[in-house]
């Protein structure tokens, strides 16, 4: 047991006093408990547990200042949602230890510079905002705020930096003002006043190309989906206007005003804001989500409308309750619901509206997508009364807005609501959306309900599904997902082929080997030439197709079944599908045996895809192919595309990690014979242990390179496959004088979008060929905008 | 490139808090499977890298399509092995889900855990890992221990239990 001597805490020359029975680490971990706690549930006031703490922590200065130091810097942080409160301890503190406050200061500015450095902006914020509302408690005086904030405003000045660097800067002033503005406008209102003009002409000037890709729906009623500087801005404004009165915050140093104005306060020292540079990576644009406003409860608080500033602190509030809490979904849901303010707002609203935003929001949600769902379950479940009333209201609306949401987040729409009902036993009443079975089944509403039976029956099973809808829904009930035999009836045997598939049957179940399979097949005639190779396997698509649909039909019990007979004719799979032809017709014929059951489709494009039978191209291809047109807009199609592509990326990560493993293996070995001792012999023996380690390396290389060429040429395949048949949409509307905006444009649009949004830092790699080679100014100004809003993300 | 990384890594390290550490649903059980060939830190071990989860309190007709549906959601499955009835081979109402990778089977314990699959209430817990023998029920009568025994009857999983069934 070590018994370290806290010597930068302890005063030279005191005696240390050693505490009998805590351990110093059990001590940091009260003071750690102590300090996350306050503000928790108590049966003391929150006053009263602050003043207390307050003296504890002044008591442990001499002994544990870093300690105290770090651990209050860290929840300045991390607990944003806690930010008054902690506000209010340092405020105490700085009165009672003059020293202290500054000390804290100043670690609050290494540690926001530390974070700007590191492309942490969003805790850069936090930090911010902490120091800010250090003006309210006495720490920090107001004109050296004003100063810092002057500095951040001026980066809007800067030649040659992306928008979204200036954007930060000044997102990071305008968000503490509902904290901080009115300290500030009342001691330097001058300074103020220049400040919020630089802000409005910097707002007028920015370009906001980027917005409609981010928006979640395209029409702006009956709430706007308004970009998020734009909205905070109309927010200050407005407070400015109620002369900076903001009633939300909860400020316990209001409490303590009398101790804490006669405090001294510490000048920020001057903050030149960090240089751009290559490796900066600021925060994506938002679009802010709205889908309710004071109308919709109205027999409960009134919801703060859609420019105050209590909006912005509740919703920012709610967003970092989940950020902290994510991973313990009792927790955080117990967190939410237990935001101070309950009964002065709808609160139930707020938290199921700052949810779907996060579900919604685009490119990606913060969170991955299930836990959004178990988490709604967890707040249905200790609101028993009343949430669950608050969500089917959502669902409702969301329902309602269909036609102008965008795709990918209908898609989101689909997987939680299908998920959600699997877990109340399919419960809904699916009448109130008659009006969807009169549409055609290609509008956004029939459409959703078809997706959503389809992933319902996923989760359960067909008669199930029939069993839940009313009779007249059947029209968009799911296929019973049965697999399609074509040589299976008697009627058939006409077919070429027919005989080798019995034959095939026959020697599958007396469990033949490839070599016998081969030998099977070698009698299939090609109707694609006169002559055969003798011994070569040219592409023959009707030996594809008999062996491919006789084995699937043989292992249609289940998925195991189907992989075992993949793996186990993995080399005839192999040599079938070997040139390009070849792998795009085994993905026919799954497709054609398959087509009820889109589901099996996915797993088993995915083994195929893992065992290399086809490659990614050949999915990506088959997905734009014309036999697929039918199921185009169909979302089982885009959760295969999206897979493929999530697979090539992982293996470009995974050989890329094996290859900077194995160059540290290299470096760590000449590490080692370089400490050892030298002698001559072990030059020539070193060199021959490296030989193995670096041919290894050059092999790695090599694969990364290809892997990484693979992956661009499955990204160029899909542009251009994007671009052509969106080109040809138009060019026929043009010349037949139709509206472009048909369901299957919308849908196809916003579709390529999503793989831009989706897989956006990978794609940054290829924007100089994107740009000379696929998306030049030759393009139809419906197809390029799409590719100038994804370049405006992140100028 | 890897500056930027070694900075985030030193602002993580440095500076979190055991509170916002806490991931109980991801953490290990209490449950110790008493079959495993090895010491229980070996088993502990291997639990705590694992990227398989056992699935139980499975209706005896949920099928592998279904748990497919259900624990893709939390990322992409290497595998699913339906538990079988010793005796019968038929579906005994447990199974296990392999992952690729553990951040995605920490994901189902945080998510899946303790949701319903056929309007079940399922349940889910780290496995050392599957070995052939491990898809059988270790009841006397072929199924799962706890169907022996139990005295409620519960239509998804046969009935009675055994037991109450033999009376």
């Amino acid at each position: 047991m070590s018994r370290r001597r806290h010597s930068d805490d302890s005063d030279a020359g005191q005696p240390h006093k050693r505490r009998r029975t805590s351990e110093p680490s059990e001590i940091e971990e009260r003071l750690e408990s102590l300090i996350c706690r306050v503000g928790e549930k108590s049966n003391s006031s929150l006053e009263s547990n602050l003043e207390g703490l307050a003296g504890v922590l002044e008591a442990d200065l001499p002994n544990y200042k870093s300690k105290i130091l770090r651990i209050l810097c860290t929840v300045a942080r991390l607990l944003p949602e806690k930010l008054t409160v902690y506000t209010t301890l340092v405020g105490l503190l700085n009165a009672r230890n003059y020293n202290f406050g500054g000390e804290f200061v100043e670690a609050m500015i290494r540690q926001l510079k530390e974070c700007l450095k590191v492309n942490m902006y969003n805790e850069a914020v936090h930090l911010v905002r902490f120091l800010s509302d250090l003006v309210n408690c006495h720490v920090i005086a107001a004109p050296s705020m004003v100063a810092m904030f002057e500095n951040f405003v001026s980066v809007t000045q800067e030649e040659d930096v992306p928008q979204v660097r200036c954007d930060w800067y000044m997102f990071a002033f305008l968000s503490s003002l509902p904290w901080v503005g009115k300290e500030l406008y009342e001691k330097k209102d001058a300074e103020m006043d220049r400040l919020l003009s630089q802000t409005e002409s910097y707002l007028k000037r920015r370009q906001k190309i980027h917005v409609p890709m981010l928006q979640v729906w395209t029409a702006d009623k009956p709430h706007p989906q308004e970009e998020y500087l734009d909205c905070l801005w109309s927010q200050i404004q407005k407070l400015k206007k109620d002369r900076w009165q903001e009633r939300h915050i909860l400020r316990p140093y209001l409490a303590f005003d009398s101790i804490l104005c006669e405090a001294l306060q510490h000048n920020l020292p001057p903050f030149t804001p960090p240089p751009h540079t290559e490796d900066s990576v600021y925060p994506m644009p938002r679009v802010i989500f709205r889908m309710f406003d004071y109308t919709d409860d109205p027999e409960g608080p009134v919801m703060p409308g859609s420019h105050s500033v209590e909006r912005f602190v509740i919703e920012e509030n709610l967003h970092c309750i989940i950020k902290s809490h994510w991973k313990e979904r009792k927790t955080c849901a117990a967190q939410l619901l237990s935001y101070p303010g309950n009964n002065k707002i709808p609160l139930n609203y707020h938290i199921v509206e700052v949810i779907f935003a996060e579900l919604f929001q685009l490119p990606s949600p913060p969170h991955i997508e299930v836990m959004y769902t178990t988490l709604l379950i967890e707040l249905c479940k200790l609101q028993p009364g009343s949430l669950p009333q608050v969500l089917a209201q959502a669902t409702e609306m969301l329902y309602m807005r269909l036609d102008t949401m965008n795709t990918t987040c209908v898609d989101r729409f689909i997987n939680w609501f299908s998920h959600h009902l699997s877990n109340f036993q399919f419960r809904w009443s699916w009448e109130d959306w008659s009006d969807c079975l009169t549409q055609d089944l290609e509008k956004p509403k029939p459409k959703f309900v078809r997706e959503v039976l389809e992933k319902c029956m996923r989760l359960s099973y067909h008669q199930r599904i029939i069993d839940i809808v009313p009779a007249s829904f059947s029209v968009l009930s799911p296929a019973n997902p049965v697999c399609i035999y074509k040589y299976g009836d008697e009627s058939n045997r006409s077919l070429p082929g027919y005989t080798v598939a019995l034959c095939l049957t026959i020697a599958i179940k007396n469990k033949a080997s490839n070599d016998e399979i081969f030998s099977i097949l070698k009698d299939v005639p090609n109707p694609n030439q006169d002559d055969d190779d003798d011994e070569g396997f040219t592409f023959n698509p009707l030996k594809i197709e008999v062996f491919v649909q006789t084995l699937l039909h043989l292992a249609a019990k289940s998925f195991s079944h189907s992989f075992s007979a993949l793996a186990k004719f993995h080399e005839v799979f192999k040599t079938l599908a070997e040139s390009d032809e070849g792998k795009l017709h085994v993905l026919r014929v799954v497709y054609e045996v398959w087509k009820n059951h889109p589901q099996m489709i996915a797993v088993l494009v995915d083994k195929m895809i893992r065992t290399q039978i086809v490659d990614c191209a050949a999915v990506a291809n088959w997905i734009f192919s014309s036999e697929l047109a039918h199921d185009f807009t169909r979302f089982y199609i885009w959760e295969i595309l999206h897979s493929t592509i999530r697979k090539m990326n992982k293996h470009v990560l995974k050989i890329h990690k094996e290859l900077e493993e194995t160059k540290a293996r290299l470096a760590r070995q000449h590490k080692r014979r370089d400490s050892d001792d030298d002698d001559d012999d072990d030059d020539r023996s070193s060199d021959r242990e490296d030989g193995p380690l670096e041919e290894q390396i050059e092999r790695l290389q090599e694969k990364v390179e290809s892997a990484q060429s693979e992956q661009k040429n499955l990204f160029l395949v899909i542009f251009q496959r994007f671009i052509m048949l969106l080109t040809e949409h138009l060019v026929r509307c043009e010349t037949g004088g139709i509206d472009v905006f048909t369901p299957w444009y919308k849908s196809c649009i916003e579709r390529l979008q999503q793989i831009f949004l989706q897989h956006h830092q990978i794609i940054q790699q290829y924007m100089v060929t994107l740009e000379n080679l696929l998306f030049t100014a030759e393009l139809d100004h419906h197809i390029l905008a799409v590719f100038q809003q994804f370049c405006a993300l992140q100028a | 490139g890897k500056a930027l990384r070694d900075g985030r890594a030193a602002m993580s390290a440095g500076g979190t808090l055991s509170i916002l550490r806490s991931d109980s649903y991801a953490d290990l059980s209490q449950y110790r499977d008493q079959h495993f060939r090895g010491t229980r830190y070996d088993q502990e071990r291997l639990l705590r890298k694992s990227c398989t989860l056992y699935v139980g309190n499975l209706s005896f007709y949920t099928t592998e399509e279904q748990i497919h549906e259900l624990f893709g959601k939390s990322g992409d499955i290497k595998k699913v092995i339906m538990g079988l009835d010793k005796v019968k081979k038929t579906a005994c109402g447990f199974c296990f889900v392999e992952y690729y990778a553990r951040g995605d089977a920490e994901n189902a314990m945080r998510y899946i855990n303790g949701t319903r699959l056929d309007d079940r209430i399922i349940r889910t817990d780290w496995d050392a890992g599957f070995k052939e023998g491990r898809q059988y029920g270790r009841g006397r009568s072929g199924g799962q221990v706890r169907d022996e025994y139990r005295q409620d009857y519960d239509a998804g999983r046969g009935g009675y239990g055994k037991t109450v069934q033999c009376q």
